[in-house]
């Protein structure tokens, strides 16, 4: 048993500061168990947002040292406990209260995209699908919609760009477009409305998933083929308008 | 994309962090790699000597384009197909955006302030990739080649270690090259339902056999790269009398 501090960012955006608790770190402790150590000895008041404690809801998302993760799938061993530990909201969604954030933008951008529009059913009133046809988009089910990829994106994050639905997003499209049963065609939104064009794949998004969905190399460099295959490929728009003249 | 909500923290400084690990090390080396290869390839070509040994031949320098009409190294005349190659691969992109741009340097660090329009306007070339990829395809036939011409001595048969050399770089850069995300589509990423068009289970299982390379596509780009420096190195050492290439058979 060891006695650690915790700098836990307490307060609203413009007006919060970092504050200090002392924590008593026991054997197979997580960030999330410290928190309601301190919620439960020292500050009731702090603002946490929690559900299953097993990686699985999405809720507890913060950012640990600096880093994008979920606070109950972060062992406190994994951490320096020489210096204190820095618990802060994620930075990128709008501010509630100490480490609670908004993110009902999210939905919003959800919204926006067409739900799946699934070909006619078969003679006997039936889908069949074969598991080597859903085998790749399986992996984009397992998204708990933590929302750390979304938060970590550079594009939103750093640069603000606004036309752009991020790293949970086109994993959601990716697993419509890729769907063997969707009708529609999704790029041309996927280009200029949910904005792939402004990833430049640099990868974090898949660095912080907690499910490990490999979300830029299996959603989004397919997605931005499909993309490229669709819009910049010379020979294939030659190909294109060529044989749409003939018929 | 109609977004109602303001972005909270409205750009965070260049290089802020609350990361405490050694973040920065990763794009340092990175950097170091890249310019090092660039730096010493560019040289490379520019030598225009030293690039053959017996039947070995620089990749550098290979195919081997001599003409009257080009007054300069032949190096120049073949190396933009595999410069645009690595130039245009989604793993090297990561890799200079990353320690070159800055755009981000490494994750929740605050990135380069700039007129962010990220592969959009002037970086739409990227979409070309795929037709690197093409050439590149040829140029694994090349190199295979090479390596394979590099067995034969004036005496006959026989593996020097630059035969070995040789062969690896053939290897490894056709590992890069299959590997490759644009591959990984035109084989069979680009269908939605394996069971429902002509030979889908053929282009199932060659999606399936590009994922074993895509997945180290990173170590396979930087393995191909310092080899094929290597293989240069090698070879234009032995031709300057530097060093002896051992027979081994
Ligand atoms: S890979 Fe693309 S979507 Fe993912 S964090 Fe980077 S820029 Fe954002
Ligand atoms: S893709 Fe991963 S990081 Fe993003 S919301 Fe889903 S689980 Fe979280
Ligand atoms: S509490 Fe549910 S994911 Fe952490
Ligand atoms: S993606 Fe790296 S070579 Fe094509």
């Amino acid at each position: 048993m060891s006695e650690t501090l915790f700098k836990i960012f307490r307060g609203e955006r413009a007006k919060g500061e970092l504050c200090g608790y002392s924590v008593e770190v026991t054997e197979g402790m997580v960030v999330l168990d410290a928190i309601n150590q301190i919620q439960a000895r020292h500050a009731n008041d702090l603002a946490v947002r929690w559900n299953c404690k097993a990686g699985k809801c999405g809720s507890c998302s913060a950012e640990v040292n600096g880093k994008p993760r979920l606070m109950c799938m972060t062992r406190m061993d994994e951490l320096p406990l020489d210096k204190p530990v820095i618990i802060e909201p994620m930075r990128r969604f709008p501010h509630i209260k100490d480490l609670v954030t908004d993110v009902s933008l999210n939905y919003e951008i959800n919204q926006q995209i067409r739900p799946l529009k699934p070909k006619p059913r078969e003679a006997d009133g039936t889908y069949r699908m074969q598991q080597k046809d859903i085998e790749r988009i399986q992996e984009f089910h397992k998204c708990i919609e933590c929302f750390l990829c979304q938060n970590v994106c550079h594009v939103t994050r750093d640069q603000q760009v606004q036309e752009f639905a991020g790293p949970r997003f086109f994993i959601r499209i990716a697993s419509l477009a890729m769907h063997p049963l969707d009708t529609l065609n999704r790029l041309k939104e996927l280009k200029d409305v949910f904005g792939i064009g402004y990833c430049n794949i640099t990868k974090c998004c898949t660095e912080v998933c907690p499910e490990d969905i490999a979300i830029t190399d299996n959603a989004i460099i397919p997605l931005k083929e499909r993309v490229a295959g669709a819009f910049y490929d010379p020979l294939a728009l030659l190909w294109r308008s060529l044989t749409s003249v003939s018929k | 994309m109609q977004n109602s909500f303001q972005i909270e923290n409205p750009n965070p400084s260049f290089l802020e962090t609350s990361r405490r690990d050694f973040w920065w090390i990763e794009p340092f080396f990175t950097a170091i790699g890249l310019l090092a290869f660039v730096i010493y390839s560019t040289w490379a070509a520019f030598q225009n000597e030293h690039y053959q040994w017996e039947s070995y031949l620089s990749p550098f320098y290979a195919p081997l384009l001599e003409y009257d009409w080009w007054p300069f190294s032949p190096a120049f005349l073949i190396l933009w197909a595999p410069a645009g190659f690595r130039l245009t691969c989604y793993y090297y992109r990561k890799a200079y955006y990353r320690s070159l741009f800055l755009t981000p340097s490494a994750c929740a660090v605050g990135g380069r302030p700039q007129n962010y329009r990220g592969e959009r306007f002037l970086l739409l070339f990227q979409n070309l990739h795929r037709y690197f990829l093409y050439i590149a395809l040829v140029f694994c036939v090349i190199l295979s080649y090479d390596a394979y011409i590099s067995f034969t001595f004036k005496d006959g048969l026989g593996i020097g270690v630059g035969t070995v050399i040789m062969t690896l770089n053939a290897v490894f850069l056709t590992a890069f090259t299959f590997g490759c995300n644009s591959l990984r589509h035109l084989v069979g990423g680009n269908v939605d339902c394996y069971s429902c068009v002509n030979f889908g289970h053929q282009r199932y299982q060659a999606w399936k056999f590009v994922n074993i390379f895509n997945m180290n596509h990173m170590m396979w780009a930087w393995i191909s790269l310092f080899w094929v420096g290597f293989t240069d190195l090698y070879i234009r050492l032995v031709s300057m009398g530097i060093i002896t290439d051992y027979r081994i058979l």
